[in-house]
């Protein structure tokens, strides 16, 4: 299990993150929501160690994470857009993926498969487009059997079938217990898949729950409104 | 440092008067000896000479038991072994020639040989051992008055003086090997001196280690040709006030300063090579207060500065080349109508620094390796003038310490600025005709 | 030390397969070309291949390792979501970068030598005197530039920094060494202006080329100091720890900003 306690993060007066506290449940979809400038990059970079807390604390499974960054074994990532050296050919960045961190992926080869990407391997990153990316980049991210998937806006760039492979793709990791992570603009993605919700407003926590305890306590039965609610409620 | 050659003409001039008394007494006893000689060279001689041999067992064993039983024009053969001899007089025509291993010491706390008498020839022999005095120039040979002296082939080392003629003309002095104490400048004397004489030939000596290699002071018409001088302390060859006469062919290398010509017109100076003079003003040649000379077909080399040029005037200095000196030339501003022509400069830190933005001397036809102008007529000559001086040169002159910041871009921006636009570097020093190519 | 390594490996063959390499190493061959065409002898060669490298490498190995550092941050933030530390990553950043401008260096000047220059013993010391000092300074100027690329998130920003290093290194530093020498021309200079000479590593590079090739020029005047302290040991210890503190000093500091840094 992966939680947060108290994070705040300033850049310069600017507070990005104010006193953020949420846990990630093994076999559960944590949805982060919220408006652009919100703070769900920040939070993810900081649960990944790319950005360094001002304050509050990182625990994974109870632990600080170690400086040499082995926490990060465990970790699947998918960035925002999908950003590889524009040189490598696709099978070149899983090569380096798997020599930097010296060990055989466990399921390459079938996630490659599942994607359908044996064609584009060979090509160069750059000459790719958006949607294979990012399909390479689920490859980098799962290939491991990671216990945390962090996606961030993975569906932005794929067509409906490979949309549909990829969710089909992170139902199944769910179900072998892994947490995920995920930030969207495409609330219904999260109304199909969400266990729980994170709303952020401001660098705050607006809520932090499960989807069912929103819709019950907004009354509302659509995920949509029940966030509108609650911003309103904020606003008010 | 070196001493200024004006304060040093006081300091020797003193040494040169407790010499000349000294002397004084030996120069009677010449005069009554070229008496005596001309005499006997009136008379017919039956022979030309006889030969006498001075053994240690013999019964000449020593030089002076030689000299006593030798008539005029006998050659006294001294064979192998050591000899003494205290400022021993040849006071008649004689032929000292040594047979290998023949070795001459000083005998006394003064010099070897004093030659009084004309038509005196010493070669082949080995002479060691004059000891530094602060009152007397004691030399391993004196010639004193005379004429027709040759010395030649001999091997002359640790000696305080090697070779002194005073008052001497027509002599030669050739071959010969001095190798001075490599003492300090204050306890060396200088390997072959010459002082009031004429007609001298100096030729094919090899001189290192001393004060001044070769030493010439109110000297006429006279040849120094073909000599090495080396490592010697102050100059490898010192000319004073000794008109009309000419050095070529010489080999100057790691001498405090290669050669100084001074007080002096009509100088030939050709085909020398002046090599690795270094240090604090070391020069290569160095030309204070000259007239009417030639510096033609010489190779400067590796020097701190390659030449020197003050206070002289109506020189030529053509065909030589200045190669990996710290400053090829510097050339001061009380300086009248040199002519500086035809030289390759190549590879020195400085071509040519000056005091002044005044230049009353012509540059033409010089090759000039920091040359980058175009030679679009196709005539042999660039189309754009070179200006030797540098920006930097000049800040090197007024700021020694700057010279750290050499080849650095700062610098070599503000000399290409300067260049461009001259605003700071005399004006007239100029070589409107650089040569495209190297000259020689 | 395995990361590091493989790191600087990747680094190495990314930047071997760019343009970048190309130009970089085309620069110095055509330029030592050039030098030979115009001038004959190559211990000369040597020398304005010195001039060159003291005005070029600095400037070459600053721009290049900040550029390749803004072209690969997202190589950059892959690594990071990686199990690896940031050390690892910043030291074979570094040792990659520097390692393929060396190269690229020591290529574009050595094939021209091999081809053009002379066997001469004293001209191969000077070449390897050229490669040592530009190694050197290749050194200093990558650790700079990625000390200020990891400051400076904007490329903008980071370019005008090392840009001004740059001017700072080359020629700023020596026009204030020159206002001062004749500012402050009737006191002795020789000891201050030694001691300035060592604290910029540009300055310090061109004071040990001077010591051998314009030897001549440097015992003519004040420069027999330099000789003197250059001709010993303890010069070149002097030097040497001059240099590797300025190499080491920015990895230092590079090292814990980098740990400290946002992504």
């Amino acid at each position: 299990m992966i939680e947060t306690k108290g994070l705040t993060k300033y850049f310069g007066s600017f507070a990005a993150l104010r006193d953020v506290s949420i846990a990630l449940h093994p076999g559960r979809l944590t949805g982060i929501i919220g408006p652009n400038g919100s703070g769900k990059s920040t939070l993810i970079k900081c649960l990944l160690g790319l950005v360094r807390p001002s304050d509050g604390l990182v625990l994974h499974n109870g632990r600080l994470p170690d400086t040499g960054g082995s926490y990060r074994a465990h970790i699947g990532y998918m960035p925002q857009r999908a950003t590889f050296p524009g040189d490598l050919t696709g099978r070149e960045v899983l090569a380096l993926v798997s020599k930097l961190r010296s060990e055989k992926p466990h399921r390459m080869d079938s996630l490659i498969d599942l994607f359908d990407l044996h064609r584009d391997l060979n090509k160069r990153v750059r000459t790719l487009s958006g949607g294979t990316r990012q399909k390479l980049s689920a490859v980098v991210a799962g290939m491991y059997d990671p216990t945390l998937l962090i996606l961030d806006e993975p569906t932005a760039g794929l067509d409906t079938g490979a949309s549909k492979v990829f969710k089909g793709y992170v139902s199944e990791q769910l179900k072998q217990g892994c947490a995920v992570l995920m930030t969207t603009h495409i609330i219904s993605d999260l109304e199909e898949m969400a266990d729980d919700i994170v709303l952020l407003v401001d660098g705050t926590v607006s809520y932090a729950g499960s989807v069912r305890e929103l819709k019950l306590t907004t009354d509302r039965p659509l995920l949509e409104a029940a966030v509108a609610e609650i911003l309103q409620q904020g606003a008010a | 440092m070196l001493p200024m050659p004006g304060m040093l003409g006081g300091e020797s001039m003193r040494l040169r008067m407790t010499m000349a008394r000294e002397i004084a007494s030996v120069r009677l006893f010449a005069a009554v000896t070229c008496l005596l000689t001309a005499l006997v060279l009136m008379v017919p001689s039956p022979a030309k000479g006889r030969t006498l041999w001075v053994h240690p067992d013999s019964t000449l064993a020593t030089i002076s038991q030689g000299i006593g039983a030798a008539q005029s024009h006998d050659t006294l053969v001294i064979s192998v072994g050591t000899y003494s001899a205290d400022s021993l007089i040849i006071g008649i025509p004689l032929t000292l020639s040594g047979q290998p291993g023949a070795i001459v010491r000083a005998g006394g706390k003064r010099g070897i040989f004093v030659v009084t008498a004309p038509h005196v020839t010493i070669r082949n022999l080995h002479l060691t051992g004059v000891q530094a005095s602060f009152t007397a120039e004691h030399a391993a040979i004196l010639l004193e008055g005379v004429s027709h002296v040759t010395i030649e082939d001999n091997i002359i080392d640790n000696c305080f003086f090697g070779i002194y003629a005073a008052n001497s003309f027509a002599c030669t002095i050739s071959r010969n090997q001095v190798i001075g104490r490599q003492d300090r400048l204050t306890t060396a004397g200088n390997g072959i001196h010459l002082w009031y004489c004429r007609d001298i030939a100096v030729i094919g000596n090899s001189v290192s280690s001393h004060r001044d290699g070769i030493y010439m002071e109110f000297v006429r018409s006279s040849v120094v040709d073909r000599n090495q001088c080396r490592d010697n302390l102050r100059y490898g060859l010192h000319y004073m006030f000794s008109d009309s006469s000419q050095y070529a062919g010489n080999f100057f290398c790691r001498n405090a300063a290669g050669v100084a010509v001074m007080y002096t017109s009509n100088v030939l100076m050709q085909d020398n090579v002046f090599d690795q003079s270094w240090g604090g003003a070391s020069y290569g040649l160095l030309l204070k207060d000259i007239r009417d000379s030639r510096v033609v077909g010489n190779k400067f080399t590796s020097n701190s500065i390659g030449v020197h040029i003050e206070g002289s005037d109506r020189i030529v200095l053509a065909h030589n080349l200045f190669k990996d000196n710290g400053w090829a030339m510097r050339l001061m501003a009380n300086c009248l109508d040199n002519s500086i022509r035809e030289n390759d400069f190549i590879d020195n830190s400085f071509a040519v620094a000056t005091n002044s933005r005044q230049n009353h001397s012509s540059f033409d036809g010089n090759y000039w390796s920091d040359y980058r102008g175009f030679d679009l007529d196709r005539d042999g000559y660039g189309d754009t003038p070179f200006r030797p001086v540098s920006l930097f040169s000049l800040l090197v002159e007024s700021h020694p310490p700057t010279l750290v910041l050499l080849r650095s871009l700062l610098v070599n921006v503000l000399d290409l600025a300067e260049r461009t636009i001259p605003t700071l570097t005399p004006e007239t020093l100029v070589d409107t005709r650089p040569s495209m190519g190297p000259n020689l | 030390m395995t990361i590091v390594r493989q790191i600087s490996g990747f680094v190495i063959r990314d930047i071997l397969r760019s343009r970048w390499s190309i130009a970089n190493t085309m620069f110095f061959a055509i330029a030592t070309a050039g030098l030979f065409y115009l001038q004959a002898d190559s211990a000369r060669v040597a020398v304005s291949i010195s001039s060159l490298s003291l005005v070029f490498i600095p400037l070459i190995s600053l721009i290049y390792t900040a550029m390749y550092y803004y072209n690969s941050r997202d190589f950059i933030e892959l690594i990071l979501t990686q199990p690896i530390g940031r050390r690892s990553v910043f030291l074979g950043l570094l040792l990659g970068i520097l390692i393929s401008l060396v190269a690229g260096f020591i290529t574009g000047i050595g094939i021209p030598y091999v081809i053009l220059g002379s066997s001469d013993w004293t001209d191969i010391s000077a070449v390897i005197a050229v490669i040592v000092i530009a190694i050197a300074l290749s050194s200093i100027f990558a650790a700079l530039a990625l000390v200020a690329a990891t400051r400076c998130d904007d490329r903008g920003k980071g370019l005008a920094v090392i840009l001004g290093m740059w001017l700072v290194a080359a020629v700023l530093y020596d026009g204030l060494v020159l206002a001062a020498a004749t500012a402050l021309a009737e006191y002795p200079m020789e000891t201050p202006l030694l001691i300035a000479s060592l604290a910029n590593p540009v300055d310090l590079s061109r004071v040990l080329f001077l010591v051998h090739s314009d030897m001549a020029a440097l015992m003519g005047y004040t420069g027999a100091v330099f000789i003197r302290f250059f001709d010993q040991p303890i010069g070149l210890v002097v030097a040497t720890v001059s240099l590797l503190a300025w190499f080491a000093a920015p990895v230092w500091y590079g090292l814990r900003r980098f740990n400290l840094k946002d992504f």
